[in-house]
């Protein structure tokens, strides 16, 4: 395997000729092996320590290792260094090797995968590592393509071949691959053994729908292009088999040069600690320098005259020196301030929290059988402060499954739900779906509840006959039968699939077709219609039609297309007809279903003749054809008869309302980027409540020239600028403001807007003069929708927000279009187990549903920040603590760099004394309980406004660590001082001196860690407890006889804990330096507590208070949860439960409630909260009641 | 769905840092560790666990503090510099080097008598035993009789290694500048000659330092002879093995050199010179009375600032003398109580106010 990748100048071309490996040799192009794996035994040492001391840290510290060794410098012995570094060296290296033992199992699993190659004329089976350019290999129906191929041959007729493309492009539609005509007919082996054709093609490059090449063969040359080719990563379906020749192999497939390293991303809090760390290494050079300064002086006045006793060093000659060593020396024992242990205890708190995210119930679709996965492990703490979500749309936030939902025939609506008292019934409390067993040929996942449609087709309603007939005709569905009565349906859009399921399900079943005819079997009996014209489909025409003879003879043309298009088009005589049908469509769209109209009209022969022979010359003009055609099909389609219409849902993803309104009110933005049609996106807007009637205004923005995009830009900025600006006299929106000031404080500056923009504009409007315009204006927008955008537009509209905004910002989506975009963004989603997987791969999460993406920032998000901070500010703190002591040590020491304490307490301080407790808390600390997270989205804000942990929460914290350091050294010295020990002797030696302040320190850090900790599991009891006893017990086995008989000049210390710990006077320095240091803490935090509690602190609070009444709010509990699980889709709109959270009183009462919370304006506040919180989560079931009783 | 994995680790190249794609069974487990659902104490800081904190800290300090304030007070201590800096001073004489031996002798009064058990110290201030290149400068294993360190000394006590070829025992700056004053006390009577009161010198250092850390070479009965092949420190004027006549307290265990090895950790203390233990009849150890103090001065610390001091001190439960711990005490159990009075005023006005977070429902 170490072979696989070998250094080869760049190739200006590529030559290939089949079955002629000496010759390709010639050119040593890679073999088929690849190689995702960085090291092998032999070189994983060194180039994994290589790269680790390209770590800044890591050198640093090394440096410190060396300076070390400088006897005149060496202030600490080197292994108080050299443990940690080797430890965290260690951990890395075996997080590293891991990594890449698994990157070698998947290696070998791809490398070893079979293959048939042909070799010597006989097809033999190859590991695919050893498949080589020019090879000609054998594929069969399913498998995975080996490398990068020009087919040759297939087993299909004219050497086509169908593949998928879901690994390399994300989309799951076949597509169909050609072998040039010479060679398709190479359809045996022996004639394959003896082709000896010679490719001449492009160098290996990334471009997925790009080749050119030319095969030389027979003195002839051909033309290559991507239609040849099969890539790697490809699956061949439908094809029985085919031959293809190896063109590209490996590394040089278009798979892997597309699968580049991708770009490491960074958090916010990331940038802010290496800034911090920069800034303590200023703070430490400074202290290095004042004590250096200290010490020349020193030297220079005491330490000169004390040479009595104490002789300077060999080299050094003068003060100055003296101090210019001390300074290093310094530096050395200082260092502890920037702990080694920082990065990787960092590491090792976000990979438990990705551990939480892959682990989580909740995340886990039962359906598809995925977990969530967090693929980076570096960016857990940004999913806490994301401010704006850019989502796409069709697989994210609807399934992009269609479902014929609803039809209005000859004027009578079908397909609401009712229950025995007649009133519409909600989806938890329907009956069972209608029985299709009557018909065999029914597609048993079809689900329709309303029976009296399937009654008008059972007593032969000619018009729900006619009505299914068209759907069953009128389409460009291809079906498939692989056995008698196991219809499949290949439909280009799923709208259709549907319409012609629902057909087959209602007995108008699509059976076959063949280029002139349709074969139905109509309740039963096959019938088969002569199709005569196709008048296809476009986004002008918004219809499509065809025109059908019937057994009978009779001529008909069937139409379905747009409501705005047909109604026009219809015969005057169906004005009645129109209006009720009208009445429907208006009903479908107010609940987000997309609608069909539906029409006949009977043609006559003759006017049929005549029209064919207009179109077939139509056809035929040489110049605008198209318009020709146009005009012809218009022609036909006019007059027609209205037969009804169709409303199809499409049909969101489970709990996408409720999501989004839960992460509006965390004050998430959410943008929804589709490649959809306006109409469609602002429809799903609709359904998912991003935009709601209650809006003051959706501004539509469709301008195709910079200047009309500007224009309207400005329009809609200066309408919110008006109404917020002028309460008083803006007419038009006083109104709605002043409204909407009663219910939301919050929301009342601006009111409720939201921009819908499509891709024309938007690539006006993304140009460098008006981005910012553009920006301004969607950010004042509560809800921002852009359609028909590319992928890089995606990207762009990310980019942009990510420049202008310092916000962090979120994509998800689930498609290869959204892979821009996904790997723009500071996170990116994938939502897995759809089509392609392509998205996931470039994401930094996954998860199948939108709606964990609630769960992912609200609670894994939320708490993974908050313990990061936590984390952070705790350590900054302890290493102060400790650290700092030294300096104050420095001015009695004579700045000699002399330790307080005993070399092994430093080693062992950051990596054993004080780093479980942290750890413990930074994995699993947690402030709510998740369910209070998703009841008080507003507990989310901190991160957002990154309050936990920034620069003044960092001054902070070293304050503090110094305050613990001054206490933590005078006050032993003040008792020390001149005090002795209850048996006389001397009381303030050094030894007892540092185990003192050592004993201290760990006792003061343990108890703020456990003031820090919120969430006490049995794992922190342990950790804290087992820290203090492990300090303990190693502090009496490095003090103990049997290690000091070993190594006497390592454990100077014998004998100092028993002597010391026995000693009253110890006992109340260290508990008074304990009271001291921690009490102003408390007493801080309980006032902070009382004038000006957190969210989080009164929602901890009100939880404790809440247990003490336990049996009451878990019933109220328990209501809110029913409610939540239904989709609030299939209801109307005012009576869904997205509805509820969304637009309804019950957001705005909250987010009230919240508010005067802030404002402390009332003194039940939180019982009002609750009363209000239950009542929004228990009045969906109230929403539900309320049809009942009116 | 191998397929469909592996080929996913083929674009993705393996896969990443987190597990999860790799099991089998994919469905997470449903324990409270991985659904962080662990039971766990939520402690709040209420007023109603703080405030009683704060008084109860309070309360239990201020006695503490009193006490030891108290039993601190009680600890007869007299401090009496003798470093001669003063031309006024019978030790100014003893300045000068030349002078040897310098005998001075210093008169004090004691006001009080000294009951119990009296310790005394001789006091050393601007003296450096905490500094890095003092502290590091010895060798333990030599100390501790290791025959081969004796003989070769560690690196560590250069330049107080070797002198004139022969290693150094003990070697190092710290032995090298041990304190070699000799202080005698006399008690002056009216009634007859001045009575010496008795100095023990064994029991003034740690047993763990006397018996483990500090042992003599091993070797023949004679101590000289095991400290054979040695030389004394540069500064000494004799030899360790000379230290004492006892024998358990000569060479490396000499109590005196032992405390002396023991450094301190600030630039001003002082170590413990003699015992004066309590006479077994009723009188008090040291008399209220005149006394005075000969001292055969042979340590200099006059040229850098440095000052000596005796100290007679008697002590209780926690040691000698400390108003520092008590005074701390008493105010620190003051201002806790205060808080938790100034807290309680706060919360209950706070509540009053109607803006309390506290729910009462």
């Amino acid at each position: 395997m170490a072979l696989c990748a070998k250094k080869r100048p760049p190739e200006e071309e590529r030559r290939a000729r089949a079955n002629d490996r000496e010759y390709n040799e010639k050119f040593q192009y890679a073999s088929n092996c690849i190689k995702t794996s960085k090291y092998n035994i032999l070189t994983f040492l060194p180039v994994n320590l290589f790269e680790q001391f390209q770590e800044v840290a890591n050198t640093y510290f090394l440096f410190l290792l060396i300076l070390q060794l400088i006897p005149q410098i060496s202030s600490l012995s080197w292994f108080t260094t050299i443990v940690p570094l080797v430890l965290v060296l260690t951990i890395t290296a075996v997080k590293d090797a891991t990594d890449d033992y698994f990157r070698h199992k998947s290696d070998n699993q791809v490398n070893n995968r079979q293959s048939q190659v042909l070799i010597n004329g006989t097809l033999q089976q190859e590991q695919w590592m050893n498949v080589c350019v020019g090879d000609i290999i054998k594929l069969e129906n399913n498998q995975f393509v080996a490398a990068d191929l020009l087919l040759l041959s297939s087993s299909e007729p004219h050497g086509l071949c169908y593949i998928e493309t879901a690994e390399l492009d994300g989309e799951t539609n076949m597509k169909v691959r050609q072998a040039i005509p010479v060679t398709s007919e190479l359809g045996d082996i022996s004639k394959l053994a003896k082709f000896d054709g010679e490719v001449i093609c492009e160098p290996p490059n990334n471009k997925l729908d790009k080749f050119s090449g030319t095969l030389y063969w027979k003195e002839n040359k051909f033309p290559l292009s991507n239609q040849n080719m099969l890539l790697r990563g490809c699956v061949l379906r439908n094809t029985e088999w085919c031959f293809g020749l190896v063109i590209f192999a490996g590394p040089d497939t278009k798979l892997m040069q597309n699968s580049g390293r991708t770009k490491f991303k960074r958090t916010s809090i990331d940038r802010l600690m290496n800034t911090l760390v920069l800034w303590i290494f200023g703070f430490l050079a400074c202290m290095g320098v004042i004590l250096a300064i200290g010490n020349a002086i020193w030297e220079h006045e005491v330490g000169t005259h004390f040479q009595v006793y104490l002789p300077w060093d060999e080299a050094v000659d003068s003060a100055f020196f003296s101090g210019f060593l001390s300074f290093w020396s310094y530096i050395i024992i200082l260092n502890t301030v920037v702990p080694i242990s920082l990065y990787v205890s960092v590491e090792v708190i976000r990979l438990g929290h990705s551990y939480f995210i892959n682990w989580d119930k909740k995340m886990f679709c039962m359906k598809k059988r995925t977990p969530a996965e967090a693929r980076t492990t570096t960016l857990n703490e940004e999913l806490g402060q994301v401010e704006y979500i850019f989502s796409d749309k069709t697989g994210t936030l609807t399934q992009n499954i269609m479902v014929f939902n609803k039809c209005s025939i000859n004027g009578h609506s079908y397909g609401d739900v009712f229950d025995v008292l007649g009133q519409k019934a909600e989806l938890g409390e329907r009956p069972e779906p209608i029985d299709f067993s009557f018909n065999p040929l029914a597609d048993k996942k079809f689900l329709f509840w309303d029976p009296s449609l399937l009654e008008s087709v059972k007593i032969g309603n000619p018009h729900t006959h006619e009505f299914f007939r068209l759907l069953s005709l009128c389409h460009t569905v291809m079906s498939e039968e692989k056995n008698e009565g196991e219809l499949y349906y290949k439909a280009q859009s799923p709208d259709e699939g549907a319409l012609v399921t629902a057909a087959r399900n209602f007995g108008f079943v699509f059976r076959s077709r063949t280029p002139k005819t349709i074969t139905v079997h109509e309740m039963g009996t096959a019938i088969t219609y002569q199709l005569l014209a196709i008048l296809d489909f476009n986004n002008i025409r918004k219809r499509m039609s065809v025109i059908v003879r019937n057994p009978e003879g009779k001529i008909r043309l069937y139409c379905k297309g747009a409501d705005t298009i047909l109604l026009d088009r219809l015969h005057h005589s169906n004005q009645e007809l129109l209006n009720t049908t009208t009445d429907h469509l208006n009903e479908y769209a107010g609940e987000g279903l997309r609608t069909l109209v539906l029409a006949y009209k009977d043609l006559d022969e003759e006017y049929y003749e005549e029209w064919a022979e207009r179109r077939l010359r139509a056809s035929l003009a040489q110049d605008s054809r198209e318009d020709r055609l146009a005009s012809v099909y218009e022609e036909v389609e006019s007059d027609m008869m209205l037969l009804g219409a169709t409303a199809i849902e499409d049909k969101l993803q489970q709990g996408v309302p409720e999501t989004i309104a839960l992460l509006t009110l965390a004050n998430i933005k959410i943008w929804v980027l589709t490649g959809d049609k306006q109409e469609t996106a602002v429809n799903i807007g609709y359904s998912c409540k991003m935009l709601t009637d209650d809006m003051t205004e959706v501004f539509i923005v469709t301008g195709h020239t910079v200047l009309e995009v500007r224009e309207e830009l400005r329009k809609a900025r200066e309408k919110m600028m008006d109404s917020s600006r002028t309460v008083g006299n803006g007419f038009t929106y006083q109104e709605k403001l002043c409204s909407s000031r009663l219910t939301s404080v919050l929301e009342a500056v601006a009111g409720e807007y939201a921009l819908v923009i499509n891709g024309h504009s938007l690539a006006h409007a993304l140009e460098a003069d008006m981005e910012l315009e553009f920006l301004e204006t969607a950010c004042a927008c509560k809800a921002v929708i852009c359609c028909r955008v590319t992928p890089l537009q995606k990207a762009q509209v990310v980019e942009l927000v990510k420049k202008y905004k310092k916000a962090v910002t979120l994509a998800i989506g689930d498609g290869a279009n959204d892979v821009s975009m996904i790997k723009t963004a500071h996170i990116g989603v994938g939502i897995s187990g759809q089509e392609g997987i392509q998205a996931v791969l470039a994401s930094d999460y996954s998860f199948s549903q939108f709606k964990f993406l609630q769960r992912l920032l609200l609670v894994h998000g939320r708490w993974s920040y908050l313990r990061m901070c936590k984390f952070l500010c705790y350590f900054f703190y302890k290493n102060f603590a400790f650290t700092m002591v030294h300096f104050w040590f420095g001015f009695f020491c004579g700045f000699s760099a002399q330790t307080v304490y005993d070399q092994y307490f430093i080693t062992l301080y950051n990596i054993v004394y004080t780093s479980l407790p942290v750890l413990a808390m930074g994995v699993f600390d947690q402030d709510v309980p998740e369910q209070r997270s998703m009841e008080y989205p507003k507990l989310y804000e901190p991160g957002q406004l990154n309050l936990l942990f920034n620069k003044r929460e960092f001054f902070i914290c070293i304050a503090q660590g110094i305050y613990t350091s001054v206490l933590m050294f005078f006050i032993p010295y003040g008792v020390f001082a001149e005090a002795t020990r209850d048996d006389g002797t001397q009381l303030a030696d050094y030894q007892s001196f540092a185990v003192t302040v050592a004993t201290s320190l760990v006792i003061v850090v343990s108890m703020q860690i456990g003031l820090d900790t919120g969430y006490w599991t049995a794992i922190n009891h342990f950790f804290i407890w087992g820290s203090l006893a492990v300090y303990f017990a190693i502090l009496f086995a490095m003090h103990s006889k049997g290690l000091f008989d070993m190594f006497p000049n390592q454990f100077r210390f014998v004998g100092n804990a028993q002597n010391t710990l026995a000693q009253p006077t110890v006992w109340l320095t260290i508990v008074l330096t304990t009271v001291v240091c921690i009490m102003p803490v408390v007493a801080f935090r309980f006032l902070k507590l009382n004038l000006k509690p957190d969210l989080s602190d009164t929602v901890r609070y009100t939880q404790l208070v809440r247990k003490k009444q336990k049996a009451q709010h878990r019933c109220m509990r328990r209501v809110g949860r029913t409610g939540s699980r239904r989709s609030g889709y299939a209801f109307s709109h005012q009576e869904g439960f997205g509805e509820l959270i969304m637009s309804g009183k019950n957001m705005r009462l909250s987010s009230l409630a919240l508010s005067s919370f802030t404002a402390r304006s009332s003194s039940s506040w939180i019982e009002s909260l609750r009363r209000k919180k239950s009542d929004s989560a228990s009045s969906p079931s109230g929403g539900a009641d309320k049809p009942l009783k009116g | 769905m191998a397929m469909n994995y592996n080929a996913k680790d083929e674009v993705d190249g393996g896969p990443p840092g987190a597990p999860g794609g790799a099991a089998k069974n994919r469905r997470p487990d449903n324990t409270a560790f991985k659904q962080q659902r662990l039971p766990a104490w939520q402690p709040i800081l209420t007023a109603g666990t703080v405030l009683p904190t704060f008084f109860i800290i309070g309360l239990i300090f201020i006695p503490i503090g009193i006490g030891i304030f108290v039993t601190s007070n009680n600890i007869r201590e007299i401090e009496i510099d003798y470093t001669g800096t003063e031309p006024s001073s019978p030790c100014n004489k003893c300045l000068s080097p030349d002078v040897t031996p310098c005998i001075c002798t210093i008169n004090f009064t004691l006001e009080q008598s000294f009951e119990g058990n009296v310790f005394m110290y001789y006091g050393l201030s601007n003296f450096y035993q905490n500094h890095r290149r003092y502290v590091k400068s010895r060798d333990d294993s030599q100390l501790n009789g290791d025959p081969s360190a004796l003989l070769n000394p560690s690196k560590e006590c250069e330049p107080y290694r070797r002198n004139e070829d022969k290693p150094i025992a003990p070697c190092g700056a710290i032995a090298n500048s041990m304190f070699n004053d000799t202080l005698e006390l006399f008690l002056i009577s009216n009634d007859s000659a001045p009575y010496a009161i008795p100095l023990k010198k064994k029991g003034i250092a740690w047993w763990t330092d006397k018996n483990v850390k500090f042992r003599n070479p091993p070797g023949g009965e004679n101590l000289e002879e095991r400290f054979k092949g040695t030389t004394k420190p540069v500064n000494w004027l004799k030899p360790v093995y000379l230290l004492d006549s006892e024998k358990d307290n000569n060479g490396f265990i000499n109590e005196d050199f032992i405390v002396w090895m023991r450094t301190a950790a600030l630039p001003t203390f002082r170590k413990l010179y003699r015992l004066i233990e309590r006479t077994e009849d009723l009188h008090p150890t040291l008399p209220a009375g005149r006394y005075y103090l000969n001292i055969t001065y042979n340590y200099p610390v006059h040229s850098f600032d440095g000052r000596k001091r005796m100290i007679l001190s008697t002590i209780s439960w926690m040691g000698g003398k400390n108003p520092f711990l008590g005074i701390a005490y008493i105010t620190i159990g003051s201002i806790s109580f205060l808080l938790g009075v100034v807290l309680l005023v706060i919360n209950h006005k706070y509540r009053n106010s109607g803006n309390t977070a506290d729910i009462t429902i």
